[in-house]
């Protein structure tokens, strides 16, 4: 296969894990898709700069991507739920199904329209944007419809990823602190989540974040 | 020639009603003279149609007529003639149905009411089909939507009727409103009423015009949103009228868009789209809220939308066709579009025909009383299954003609090099969606109405029905059978039809033509196969099986289980149903049982009509209660009216200092 | 020489499939440690089951007793349209591949029919499941065959499945392999196997295609067994060609294709035997998720 194919089929393999991050109830499941998805990530500058001679800024790059968002957040997240033990997101306020059909959707719209869309810099693949704007929109998808906190970090987690997608666009000159600068925001912010996590369910036995509008009186 | 039948037709048809109220003292023979006299007229107007579609030149009359921009032309080429065919032939069955279901002995006034309606609305439909000039067009338009609402309004004393017939009545001069605007905008346009000087103007196509267009004929053929009165009207009328505004009348909102979207050479490619949305949002909600109705005949409505959504996509891949100049394209659309008009209303008036009989027979129309009907009407449950067939667009039957043609539209778009057309292929997974819940929802009405044991001891012991009832739905079914088994012999004839509509000679078509007709023939060697297999196989079974015995129902360890136990139409859908509970706002009451030895507990639930019940209404009830609270204004003293006319004077003299 | 192999194939069509429910449960049973049963139980099933007497509920119609003759002749000559192994079908035109999704579709309407006149609530219950995971997998066929279409640029399935498969691979890869993905979902929920249903469940409760059939004995029976092996035949067919998509002529060609089809096989025991039955509710899930992948394959080839 060219190079290229495989480049493709990276991209394709991480709309497709949003689409199980969408579809899955099982929070566990849901955490190795993430954790997947962003080993993928780390695979991907590795895959489009190659030939480039700053070979290792990139690979600095792709192996923070690895650790940080392939082992550590979710190993952080994995500990989480065992700690809280919770297993499953019951109930969403957007179903698993609908949920599946508007990140559907909204890939399908982004496929289609991503060529339209003005960039500052000439594209190295063409499915780096719409894979941006799938993952960035599948992020913001989990964020709202779901009920659990750990759902809802997962959701800031796919998010990030979808801009880091973004983020190749601009690798050539990207100052790889930039995004360091985004995955340490990441890691406080799991790391804060985590916190409040664990006080939630010291306080009310239970990670649900509508709990926490009592709080408000 | 063929137009001169045509006007014959419409006159017989047009004073049929007319034969039941001179011979009133005789009732049951003033009903035939008026059936006969329908009958004979509709054979002579599909005698035209079938002149015209067999390559007969069109035909055209300009007479003057005294109204300001009017005349009195007529026209009857292809397109005209393919939507005839329904527009006689299903009165003419409903007619025959009627001698029977409502016989003016018993029904006295009513059925004479009754009769003069169906005939002159048969009559205007014709000539809505047959207008070639804006104002005779909407005449007739008006006329057949009066006589529609009169229709409706037959059991006037029923408040279910009331209800849906002033319903009916706004929506449809809602859609005759825009129809007005719609012909004024390109009457202005082209300088000239007449249908012939607006398609040689060259107009260009404006947003105005197909917006004005969807609304209005949208409105008539019942596309979502649109299609709020038509639930209600089609379930409150008789049987065999409900066949006639579902089978027919729908139509002439197809016919409509036709027509004007005809006027224009390259119609824009947003047009296709906008219809190919409507249509596709038509059908996937017509199914799904059929399949949520308990009511037979509201549930066979709502499938008038679902059908009239398949229509919709095959129009608008037509339209898109056009609008990229892709004969292939237009043509499949076409034809899927113009044969689905002919089946639906082949099978839908059949399935009505049938509920009719259920109704006469048990008394009720409600799914999950009834059961067990195939033994007591064994030809009725016969002929309901093939319109059931027909209408989930299984094979070897018409429905899946039709559908089969929409879909290869949807597959020559998906070969386009524009992208943006290539999008419309998704017409075809919207359809085997719509396939596969239309085919649950019949297996549920059949399954619930004929199959299983009766769920209720019903006050009538159910009969199968008189011969006079049986026959008309055996003519409805005859064509079913034999368009599914023959459609290449189909193929010429909406070939024409197209290229009427285009306004091209029919042989700018006849490479995709060609093809169609090709494939078409392919259908019925494999439906030949499919027959042949049935037929050795069932005979084998036959001889295996003779003098099997005969025993209870396995009930799976279950001792005495009751016919009360069986899955009901509701509980067979729900599982459906729960999927679109985005679209679904459903009213149930519970009577909970109570206390230790609980006697009685009851659960009912109903499905109302989103866009009526859920949007429109209580929106128009705090209109009028705002309009009330307005009115009081009026109604207080002359001091308080000078009062309002001094603050708003000063309020305008303010406005006009301050900012002008 | 096409329409003699076409003959040959049709007549494998015909011969054949019995063996693939063995092949499920010879992989099953080797997995969970058992003997299992022979290769061609089903056949000496279907010769006993031809051979005994038949029981008819007092409920029932003809309706009943004509579900699994038109269900069989829907499926058989759903074969026609097939092009088995990539060679022409023995019959085919431009959109063929909807009369088959249509004809499989007749076959589940006449079933669904046969068990809701028995009356049985059981019954009913399994109808009801049926027509609703069926009308959710659908889409996702149609879907699939679209893709394919797109990518090959033919609407019939001889044109599909033919010689312009491998082309299409070259070029378009990812989609056609999301399609083979959901096909074989669909495949799956179609042939009521684990995860959509369980075939060797002995709750009626839980069953979906077993229990619409429970009513039916002796040469009803056979009809419909053998219906169902034909079906699913049909099925690893499709899923097979998609996914050996070179060409390989003659003998050898069917040699592959035989091959692939008992592979097919044996992977459905395989996810048989790893995997459980979902919950009812999570099977609309799994559908969904197979019409997205395809859709989103259809996407890749559309933009």
């Amino acid at each position: 296969m060219r190079m290229s194919a495989w480049t493709e089929m990276v991209f394709i393999l991480v709309v497709v894990l949003d689409f199980f991050l969408l579809a899955s109830s099982r929070l566990k499941a849901v955490i190795r898709a993430a954790a997947a998805q962003g080993a993928l990530l780390a695979v991907m500058p590795l895959l489009l700069a190659w030939h480039t001679t700053e070979l290792g800024h990139v690979l600095a790059l792709s192996i923070g991507a690895l650790v940080v968002k392939g082992i550590v957040i979710p190993r952080l997240l994995l500990w989480a739920i065992r700690e809280a033990s919770i297993r499953r997101e019951v109930e969403p306020i957007v179903g698993f199904i609908p949920s599946l059909i508007l990140g559907g959707v909204g890939v399908a719209l982004a496929f289609a329209f991503s060529s339209a869309m003005p960039l500052p810099t000439p594209e190295q693949h063409a499915f780096i944007v719409p894979t941006a704007l799938s993952t960035v929109w599948t992020g913001l998808l989990l964020v709202v419809s779901r009920r659990k906190a750990v759902s809802q970090v997962i959701g800031f987690l796919v998010l990030e990823n979808g801009v880091f997608v973004f983020g190749l666009l601009l690798s050539d000159f990207m100052p790889a602190m930039v995004e360091a600068g985004v995955l340490l925001d990441l890691f406080a912010a799991v790391f804060v989540m985590g916190i409040v996590m664990f006080h939630i369910n010291r306080e009310f036995s239970s990670l649900d974040t509508e709990k926490l509008s009592v709080l408000k009186d | 020639m063929s137009l001169f039948l045509a006007l014959a037709a419409v006159a017989l048809v047009a004073v049929s009603g007319g034969a039941a109220l001179a011979l009133r003292r005789a009732p049951e023979l003033a009903q035939r003279a008026a059936c006969a006299l329908l009958v004979v007229g509709a054979a002579l107007g599909l005698g035209a149609a079938a002149l015209t579609l067999a390559g007969g030149e069109a035909a055209q009359i300009d007479a003057r007529w005294s109204v300001p921009g009017g005349a009195l032309a007529l026209r009857l080429d292809a397109l005209s003639a393919i939507f005839l065919v329904p527009v006689f032939a299903i009165p003419a069955a409903g007619s025959l149905f009627g001698l029977a279901y409502f016989p003016q002995a018993r029904r006295g006034a009513e059925a004479i009411r009754l009769q003069l309606w169906y005939g002159l609305v048969t009559a205007a439909m014709a000539l809505v089909v047959l207008a070639a000039n804006a104002m005779l067009f909407l005449v007739a338009w008006e006329v057949m939507a009066l006589c529609g609402f009169l229709l409706v309004l037959t059991e006037h004393e029923k408040p279910a009727a009331q209800r849906a017939a002033f319903v009916y009545l706004t929506a449809t001069h809602v859609a005759t409103l825009a129809l007005f605007a719609l012909f004024a905008l390109l009457g202005s346009a082209a300088g000239s009423f007449d249908f012939s000087h607006i398609a040689r103007a060259g107009l260009p196509g404006t947003p105005g015009v197909f917006l004005l267009a969807l609304l209005g004929f949208g409105m008539k053929a019942g596309l979502m949103p649109f299609h709020f009165w038509l639930p209600g009207a089609h379930a409150a009328a008789p049987s065999h009228v409900s066949a006639l505004l579902s089978g027919v009348l729908l139509k002439t909102g197809i016919y409509g868009l036709l027509r004007v979207t005809g006027f224009f050479a390259a119609p824009p490619l947003w047009w296709g789209l906008a219809l190919l949305t409507v249509g596709a949002l038509s059908a996937v909600l017509g199914v799904a809220f059929a399949l949520a109705q308990h009511d037979l005949k509201r549930l066979l409505a709502y499938h008038s939308v679902e059908n009239v959504g398949i229509i919709a996509l095959g129009v608008g891949l037509a339209l898109v066709g056009r609008a990229v100049g892709d004969p292939s394209l237009v043509l499949l659309g076409f034809a899927g579009g113009a044969l689905h008009v002919v089946n639906h209303a082949l099978f839908k008036a059949l399935l009505f025909l049938g509920a009719g009989s259920v109704d006469h027979a048990c008394g009720t129309r409600e799914l999950d009383r009834l059961g067990g009907l195939a033994r007591a009407m064994p030809l009725t449950a016969g002929l309901f299954l093939l319109g059931a067939v027909a209408i989930s667009g299984l094979p070897p039957l018409n429905g899946f003609v039709s559908e089969w043609l929409v879909y290869l539209g949807a597959l020559r778009a998906v070969s386009s090099p524009s992208p943006v057309v290539a999008w419309a292929v998704l017409a075809a997974p919207v359809l085997a969606l719509v396939g596969g819940l239309a085919a649950a929802c019949f297996a549920k009405v059949f399954g619930t109405v004929f199959l299983g044991t009766p769920r209720t001891d019903l006050a009538a012991k159910p009969r199968e029905s008189p011969r006079a009832m049986l026959a008309p739905m055996a003519l409805l079914a005859t064509p079913c059978l034999l368009i599914g088994l023959f459609p290449s012999l189909l193929v010429p004839a909406l070939h024409r039809a197209c290229a009427a509509w285009m306004r091209l000679a029919p042989s700018a078509l006849g490479e995709a033509a060609s093809v169609a007709a090709a494939s078409a023939r392919a259908v019925t060697a494999a439906a030949a196969a499919l027959l042949a297999a049935a037929a050795a196989l069932g005979v084998w079974r036959q001889r295996r099986t003779r003098g099997a015995p005969v025993s209870d129902t396995w009930g799976c360890g279950y001792a005495r289980p009751t016919a009360r136990m069986q899955y009901t139409g509701s509980s067979f859908a729900e599982m459906l149903t729960l999927r679109f509970g985005w679209a679904f706002f459903p009213r149930a009451r519970v009577v909970p049982p109570r206390g230790a030895f609980p006697r009685e507990a009851s659960f009912s639930s109903h499905v109302p009509d989103t866009v009526l019940d859920v949007a429109l209404l209580p929106v128009l009830r705090s209109a009028s209660w705002g309009a009330e609270r307005v009115r009081r204004l009026h109604r207080g003293q002359v001091q308080a009216q000078a009062l309002l006319v001094a603050v708003a004077l000063l309020a305008l003299l303010g406005w006009r200092f301050l900012w002008w | 020489m096409t329409i003699l192999q076409s003959l040959a194939y049709l007549a494998l069509f015909l011969v054949l499939p019995p063996l693939l429910p063995g092949v499920v449960n010879r992989v099953k049973s080797r997995l969970a440690g058992r003997q299992g049963p022979p290769l061609w139980q089903l056949y000496a099933d279907l010769a006993r089951l031809a051979r005994k007497g038949a029981v008819y509920s007092r409920t029932t119609t003809w309706v009943f007793r004509a579900g699994p003759v038109v269900g069989l002749a829907a499926v058989a000559s759903a074969g026609l349209l097939m092009a088995f192994g990539g060679a022409p079908a023995a019959l085919s035109f431009a959109g063929d591949f909807i009369l088959f999704a249509y004809l499989l579709a007749l076959a589940r309407f006449a079933t669904v029919l046969a068990a809701l006149d028995t009356g049985s609530s059981f019954e009913g219950m399994g109808a009801a499941r049926e027509v609703t995971f069926a009308s959710l997998a659908e889409p996702a066929l149609f879907l699939c065959l679209i893709t394919l279409a797109r990518a090959t640029g033919s609407i019939s399935l001889s044109g599909m499945l033919g010689p312009a498969l491998p082309l299409a691979w070259s070029r378009a890869a990812p989609a056609l392999l999301l399609a083979a993905i959901a096909l074989f979902v669909v495949a799956l929920a179609e042939n009521a196997r684990i995860p959509v249903d369980d075939p060797n469940t002995h709750l009626e409760l839980t069953m979906i295609h077993e229990v619409m059939v429970l009513d039916h004995s002796g040469p009803d029976l056979a009809l419909i067994l053998y219906g169902a092996s034909l079906k699913l035949f049909l099925f690893g067919a499709l899923f097979v060609r998609l996914v050996l998509g070179f060409s390989v002529q003659g003998l050898a060609g069917l040699g592959v294709f035989l091959a692939g089809v008992v592979a097919f096989a044996a992977l459905i025991g395989v996810v048989e035997s790893i995997m459980a039955r979902l919950r009812l509710v999570r099977v609309p899930q799994l559908l969904v998720g197979a019409s997205v992948l395809s859709a989103f394959g259809l996407v890749l080839l559309l933009r």
